[in-house]
């Protein structure tokens, strides 16, 4: 990444300084409901920083990133259940007694322990990523077979999820904000305080961590992969392993991402895994631009605050206002607000409006003989 | 060396019944220099996929120190030493012209050893070396994307001797040149034979005289004939079907 000098750092930097000032002020000026909605956006930024390194970078378009996010909720959604399902009968959580179930169904049993938990929050769908990814990077299935497959996966995920109410509660899926951890609830307000830091320290270290995989060879080869699979491979570098690997490292992004999410909603289900909300996510970094980790933070975040201010002053119009920003970008800056303001942009942007002063310098001028400006 | 390094047997290639390749024997040594020519269709592409594993020959068998490459993956072809050149010049555009060098010469060619470790001090002195023989050491930082189609080509040859193979299989590499940059190219290519083994596929009789060396002319998926430049112009049967045509065009 060599190619950027001083310039992007300088923009960086700048972006750094106000995202580190909002996270620190929020707190103390937000209302705790806006507080709460900015520590669920920060978490939504994680699976974002992941959609941008399979997609932004290594070219991989996955529809199916909800799979990943829902399956982190679920992790964390069955520990908390079962840490307050002490006074329900049979000792379990409370819902099972609807369909008559007794007995714990026996992939509950490890998350009554904290750490098998904190663990599997990244650590199962980065596993499950990981194999998924392997199959189809093995058969060399590319570019929108590889979205149609994505998005067909979430489908079978989402149709299972919700048809076991037996073994996690189905289509009402798993709530945590009546639950209780360290003897608070969950949906209370310290509580929701305490997610709000952890998940704006977590989007930091998620970009730290996302920035020093790309930051040198392995992201170059990333990019390789995504501008010309084949010449990477004639260099003697094996892409499917590679692929795996960061396909992977999204889902584990994703699974931390839902975790976080679900604490601060309230409720997972199997919501999280419908199309449009893993189309979203795509969505979010194409508008804050693609290949900029930072740009998929911005975008993340500014998104679905603009989502949630929109939705409240005109309901039902968010969507069309989705739709047109998506277009927008796709049209008009297809490197998403991040690349178009390194770009340049906003001076392009003011010498069309006229207010650019440097117009005498403009180099596309062509002057004549007696000095005239040609038309 | 007694044994060769590369050795094509019997090779057949067939693509749904039409005969890309038949039978294509041809033989390489350690150091050599040899000219591919064919007119188009003769299956001189067909003949690279099939070294570098793109495509499984139908029949036969290619030995490269004396071992059989069929059924491997491209990769580890390429880490056996065979490099390959495309006929348009493929390199990573927006990687800047020693990133690109620098994933040719890294080794191991492992995630783990990219993610982790920096590239060695060696690899580095090589990089400069590399830029140096291809003349873009000033071109160092700039994005490959914005690159000559000249310095493209060049900075794939480049990649390719990064690699360190035993093999450099170069399609058209003077495709789109000057003059000035052909004949800079096909003294490059002379240099590089005799520590490597290069093959080169071409159509520019002119570069192919240049770079003086054995010539094997491919003709509907076999070789026609090999032998000096000046002993296949002489050929009847090439003239024939190739060079006749050519010749009265060029002079």
């Amino acid at each position: 990444m060599s190619i950027f000098s001083t310039k992007k750092s300088w923009i960086n930097l700048t972006i750094w300084v106000l995202i580190i000032a909002l996270i620190i002020a929020a707190p103390s000026v937000l209302p705790v409901f806006r507080l709460n909605l900015l520590g669920r956006y920060l978490s939504l930024a994680i699976v974002a920083l992941g959609v941008d390194l399979i997609w932004g970078f290594t070219g991989m378009l996955s529809l199916g990133q909800g799979i990943f996010f829902a399956l982190g909720g679920y992790c964390a959604a069955m520990f908390l259940q079962l840490n307050s399902s002490g006074g329900f009968p049979n000792g379990i959580p409370e819902f099972f007694g609807l369909y008559g179930v007794e007995n714990l169904p026996f992939f509950w049993e490890p998350f009554k322990s904290s750490i098998f938990t904190l663990i599997s929050i990244w650590f199962l769908p980065a596993i499950i990523a990981g194999l998924l990814g392997y199959l189809v990077f093995r058969n060399r299935i590319k570019g929108v077979y590889f979205s149609i497959l994505t998005q067909a996966a979430l489908l079978v995920f989402f149709n299972f999820f919700n048809g076991q109410q037996k073994l996690i509660n189905g289509t009402n899926g798993l709530k945590t904000d009546v639950t209780q951890l360290f003897g608070q609830m969950v949906g209370s307000e310290i509580m929701q305080r305490w997610f709000f830091w952890i998940s704006a320290i977590l989007v930091i270290l998620a970009w730290f961590f996302a920035r020093w995989i790309v930051r040198d060879r392995f992201g170059n080869i990333l990019i390789g992969i995504r501008d010309d699979e084949a010449r990477v491979r004639f260099t003697g570098y094996n892409p499917v392993i590679f692929k795996t690997i960061i396909f992977s490292i999204a889902g584990g992004l994703a699974g931390i991402s839902g975790a976080l999410y679900t604490v601060q909603s309230g409720i997972v289900s199997p919501q999280f895994m419908t199309v449009p909300f893993s189309i979203e996510m795509v969505i979010w970094v194409a508008v804050g631009g693609r290949g900029t980790l930072l740009g998929a933070i911005l975008g993340a975040v500014l998104i679905n605050y603009a989502k949630s201010l929109v939705s409240e002053a005109l309901p039902a119009s968010w969507m069309f206002i989705q739709g047109g920003l998506f277009i927008l970008v796709v049209t008009a800056l297809p490197e998403g607000v991040l690349g178009w303001i390194r770009k340049g942009g906003p001076k392009k942007l003011l010498f069309l409006i006229g207010i650019n002063k440097k117009l005498e310098t403009y180099p596309s001028l062509e002057v004549n003989e007696q000095g005239e400006v040609k038309s | 060396m007694n044994s060769p390094l590369l050795e094509l047997k019997q090779i057949s290639v067939s693509f749904e019944g039409f005969l890309a390749l038949r039978d294509l024997d041809l033989v390489l040594n350690q150091g050599d220099l040899r000219a591919v020519i064919g007119p188009n269709g003769a299956g001189k592409t067909t003949f690279l996929d099939v070294i570098t594993g793109k495509v499984v020959p139908t029949k036969g068998d290619v030995i490269f120190k004396d071992k059989s490459l069929l059924g491997q993956e491209e990769f580890r072809i390429a880490r056996k030493g065979i490099g390959r050149k495309f006929q348009s010049p493929r390199i990573f555009e927006n990687l800047s012209v020693q990133e690109n060098l620098a994933l040719s010469v890294s080794r191991p060619k492992t995630p783990f050893s990219l993610l982790i470790k920096s590239l060695k001090v060696n690899h580095l002195d090589q990089i400069q070396h590399l830029m140096s023989i291809v003349n873009l050491q000033s071109k160092a930082n700039i994005r490959a994307g914005a690159l000559s189609h000249g310095q493209k080509q060049w900075l794939e040859i480049a990649m390719l001797v990064g690699q360190d193979p035993d093999l450099l299989l170069v399609d058209e590499p003077v495709a789109g040149l000057t003059d000035e940059e052909t004949d800079l190219t096909a003294d490059l290519l002379k240099s590089l034979a005799g520590d490597h083994t290069v093959l080169v596929i071409d159509h520019d009789m002119e570069f192919i005289r240049r770079l003086d060396c054995p010539v094997s002319v491919l003709h509907q998926g076999h070789v026609l004939k090999e032998g000096s430049m000046s002993d296949i112009q002489k050929d009847p049967l090439v003239i024939e079907v190739y060079l006749g045509k050519s010749e009265e065009d060029e002079e």
